[in-house]
């Protein structure tokens, strides 16, 4: 059975009373046309909601909604200029019906280790906002992520927003995958660089890998070799070989674990790299994936 | 058990009864009875099932049909009137984007999508639109030949009209 949510409230009582929620249907129902898992009994569609579209810049932050699609999240001048990294991540999932229909909570929900977003809100810092019938709380992207198709909400819990921070002035971002062909693809290998400079040194820095761990997450020994450098192609290529040497990536149909392995440290080095261009003004082209496959070396 | 819906398709309201996990593709077919959108892999991968949903290109098999209730949905058969071609389906004519037929109502959606959104696209846009529509027959260049001619056409018969 599936009820359409014409409230929130309406929403959360179907997920208390066992049901799942599906908003674009572009992971929820292919799974189950795959056959890797069938479509939940009882759903609740919660695709109407409006007051889960919003977009909006408040307190230093980018308040999203769980329904603010991939789309509409490419297509932000905010977050082009701002959250650069989600941009690029935004603008390569699937193809174009997949991003007009795909949503972000839903992306976040499906944590799939090779998600092209998770890396970006992860360096970002972002948090969520699970709301149930009982309660609301807060949690980081980083501790929602619990495994591959595993959070850390209850099943009757809705992810209602995502608070992204605006990194400062001077900062720049990029996310990058390894990619076989250019659309509908799914990350072999990602890395998200998020870098702030002070004149001419890292003042701060976040990377993170992408499909090469059971979680998306960020890499403190990668992080702690470009901080405090000047960014030059000594420290990149150390902070990058730190990136592969955090990985602990499977072998599957896609690449093996040693090929995976190998080409985090060349992915994490163009990441940072487009990331230090951006953060000094320079311009790299949104998405980053196909202009630096051909570009940088 | 099949519940009652109404599925505004091609700009006609249309009664039916499905099942609540039947796939837009599916209701359209089996129970609107139009079957110019095809079933591919089933899987959102090949893009054969296309249609429009308020203006803005979907994977109907992968759509549930409930969740289209109160929303336009546009199916090739509504791209031009009943006997007539666009002018998207006469270049692709025109211009040898058809071989098996198969990919083409899908194709003419991600299009037609397309050239709303963007009405003189690079040949970069066009080929990034048409990402999720898979083709094993024409190679794509006389797809993507025929949308740069429908667009440049456009431009000349109504400069103002574009961009």
């Amino acid at each position: 059975m599936l009820t359409v949510a014409s409230s929130v409230e309406e929403a959360l009582a179907e997920l208390e009373a066992g049901a799942r929620a599906v908003a674009g249907g572009t992971d929820l129902v292919v799974a189950a046309r795959q056959g890797r898992s069938p479509l939940p009994e009882r759903l609740v569609a919660i695709h109407r909601l409006s007051e889960l579209s919003h977009m909006r810049e408040s307190d230093r932050a980018l308040e999203l909604g769980a329904l603010v699609s991939h789309r509409r999240l490419a297509e932000s001048a905010l977050v082009r200029e701002r959250l650069t990294a989600l941009a690029d991540a935004c603008a390569i999932v699937g193809s174009i019906a997949t991003r007009t229909n795909g949503t972000l909570g839903g992306n976040l929900m499906n944590a799939s280790p090779a998600m092209e977003t998770g890396g970006p809100l992860v360096c970002f810092g972002a948090t969520v906002t699970l709301r149930s019938a009982g309660r609301s709380r807060s949690l980081s992207v980083d501790e929602l992520l619990a495994g591959p198709g595993r959070t850390t909400a209850a099943p009757d819990e809705l992810l209602e927003s995502v608070s992204v921070p605006l990194p400062p002035p001077g900062s720049g971002s990029c996310y990058l995958r390894l990619e076989y062909r250019r659309q509908m693809e799914i990350a072999i290998v990602g890395a998200t660089a998020v870098v702030t400079l002070a004149g001419a040194r890292v003042a701060d820095a976040r990377l993170a890998i992408t499909a090469l761990a059971p979680t998306i997450r960020r890499v403190a020994a990668a992080e702690a070799a470009l901080v405090g450098s000047d960014g030059g192609s000594d420290a990149v290529a150390a902070a990058a070989r730190a990136l592969a040497d955090g990985s602990a990536p499977i072998s599957d149909v896609r690449g093996s674990a040693a090929y995976r392995q190998a080409m985090a440290a060349v992915i994490g080095r163009r990441a940072i790299e487009a990331a230090l261009a951006r953060a000094r003004g320079e311009h790299v082209p949104i998405p980053a994936s196909p202009a630096l496959h051909g570009g940088l070396r | 058990m099949k519940v009652d819906a109404t599925l505004n398709v091609n700009g006609v309201d249309v009664p039916v009864e499905i099942e609540p996990h039947w796939s837009l593709l599916r209701a359209v077919r089996d129970a609107v009875g139009l079957t110019g959108a095809k079933e591919g892999c089933d899987d959102s991968e090949c893009g054969a099932c296309m249609m429009l949903l308020d203006g803005e290109p979907v994977n109907s098999c992968s759509y549930l049909a409930l969740q289209a209730q109160g929303r336009r949905i546009t199916t090739v058969e509504g791209l031009a009137a009943p006997g007539e071609l666009s002018e998207l389906q006469r270049a692709f004519l025109e211009h040898g984007g058809v071989q098996c037929g198969y990919c083409t109502p899908g194709m003419l959606i991600s299009a037609t999508a397309l050239l709303e959104r963007s009405p003189q696209p690079s040949e970069e846009e066009v080929r990034i639109a048409l990402a999720g529509n898979l083709c094993r027959c024409t190679g794509y260049q006389g797809i993507v030949d025929a949308i740069l001619a429908v667009a440049r056409r456009r431009a000349v018969a109504a400069p103002d009209a574009v961009n």
